[in-house]
């Protein structure tokens, strides 16, 4: 049976609460295939029975995991290129002068999904800049989703996935194969610290980032939210650091201290008035 | 301009012609890495080959390795697309010239952004 208009707004409330997440209307197949394993995992008959145990219970846990089963995952190796390079050309460079003293370079992934886009930096790191081999340099990956967090640390891809977008010698660089599986070295591995993270509540987080990624998750989320998250993101930003958000995602209107900057094809933002 | 498809499957051939036609391509076909040569060396207008590795005759790796020997094919756009996926004899590949690597099975899209990271766009049929 079909899920009632009652159920899917049930969930799409309780997505709004715990995650932010829009979801379109016309997804109430998607609704019902991503929460049919959690609903077999509670050891519930099917995905009617979950959604009633949740209007009764409203458990966090349950709740939590319904959100994290309906977010887009969506991603890929080197996905829109431009960044990659402008972080190769400018960025980075620009980084290693300012932090010569230090010598450290942070960068946070602000939704790294299954993990394409903190591995990208890494190997962009690993590729272009040897003399960063001893500077301290972290990329933090965080996400809402346990089950993309664990994707991530595993660092393995299917042959699909690796023939995203990844260039070839990238692939034969910094990959092992076994069978159809390939999986990230530990060079890459290395660099990467994964932790969960919801955009959209208090964010354990005092370190202070060179780079920001927030790409390709803001459209999930109203205006309100959008500029909530950018303007906590800016206080993570060092003084001289960049964002990123989504090559499809806009700031305007979100009245943001910020400026556009168009570095090799792509545009960042960074402090207004720096 | 004008792409060649080295394979020796004619079923591959159509899935490839029928991508690079949609990006404005003309397409020449050969069935093997000699075959390639012959129609690459004869022909002044092609920009983008398609060749698969493990073909009789001549296979791609060959095929690379003599296009890439003469001077004027230094920077045609050579781009593998093979069931080969060891990462030793792609290596190989890349070292005697490949650009770029598409590993079988593949779909339309992942032929395209491979294109798109060595610079090949689409041209504007004429
Ligand atoms: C479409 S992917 C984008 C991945 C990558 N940044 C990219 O651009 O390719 C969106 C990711 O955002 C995550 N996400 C959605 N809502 C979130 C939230 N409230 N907090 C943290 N991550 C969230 C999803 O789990 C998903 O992995």
């Amino acid at each position: 049976m079909p899920l009632t208009v009652t159920d899917i707004d049930f969930v799409r409330d309780l997505v709004v609460k715990q995650s932010g997440n829009i979801l379109r209307t016309g997804q109430s197949d998607l609704i019902e295939s991503r929460l049919a394993p959690i609903a077999k995992n509670a050891g519930l008959a099917n995905v009617e029975q979950l959604i009633a145990e949740l209007k009764r219970s409203r458990s966090p846990r349950l709740s939590d995991q319904v959100a994290q089963a309906v977010t887009v995952n969506e991603t890929s190796f080197f996905r829109d290129v431009h960044p990659f390079n402008a972080l190769r050309s400018r960025i980075i460079p620009d980084i290693m002068k300012e932090n010569a003293a230090r010598r450290d370079l942070k960068i946070w992934c602000a939704a790294s999904s299954s993990g394409q886009e903190p591995y990208t930096l890494a190997m962009v790191i690993r590729e272009h800049f040897p003399t960063l081999s001893d500077w301290n340099v972290r990329i933090l990956a965080t996400d809402i989703s346990e089950k993309m967090l664990d994707k991530c640390r595993s660092g393995q891809y299917s042959q699909l996935e690796v023939n995203r977008g990844l260039p070839a010698r990238n692939l034969v660089r910094f990959f092992d194969r076994s069978g159809s599986v390939w999986t990230t070295k530990q060079e890459l591995q290395n660099l990467i610290d994964f932790q969960k993270l919801n955009l959209t509540t208090a964010w354990p987080l005092t370190t202070q980032f060179d780079v920001i990624f927030i790409r390709n998750v803001l459209i999930y989320f109203d205006q309100k939210t959008k500029a909530e998250i950018l303007s906590r993101a800016l206080r993570l930003l060092r003084p001289n650091g960049y964002l990123f958000i989504g090559s499809a995602e806009t700031v305007i209107g979100l009245g943001l201290p910020l400026e556009r900057e168009e570095i090799d094809g792509t545009i960042c933002y960074r402090h207004a008035n720096r | 301009m004008n792409a060649l498809i080295i394979d020796d499957s004619r079923a591959m051939r159509r899935i490839l012609k029928q991508i690079v036609t949609g990006l404005g391509f003309d397409v020449l076909e050969a069935g093997n890495g000699q075959e390639g040569l012959d129609v690459l060396f004869a022909s002044d207008d092609i920009g983008l080959v398609l060749v698969d590795w493990n073909m009789p005759e001549m296979n791609g790796l060959e095929f690379v390795e003599a296009v890439r020997a003469k001077p004027e094919f230094e920077r045609l756009a050579l781009v593998m697309v093979t069931t080969e996926s060891e990462p030793a004899r792609m290596a190989r590949a890349l070292m005697a010239g490949v650009d770029e690597f598409v590993m079988k099975p593949f779909t339309p899209d992942i032929l395209v952004e491979k294109l798109n990271l060595i610079g090949v766009k689409a041209c504007v049929a004429s």
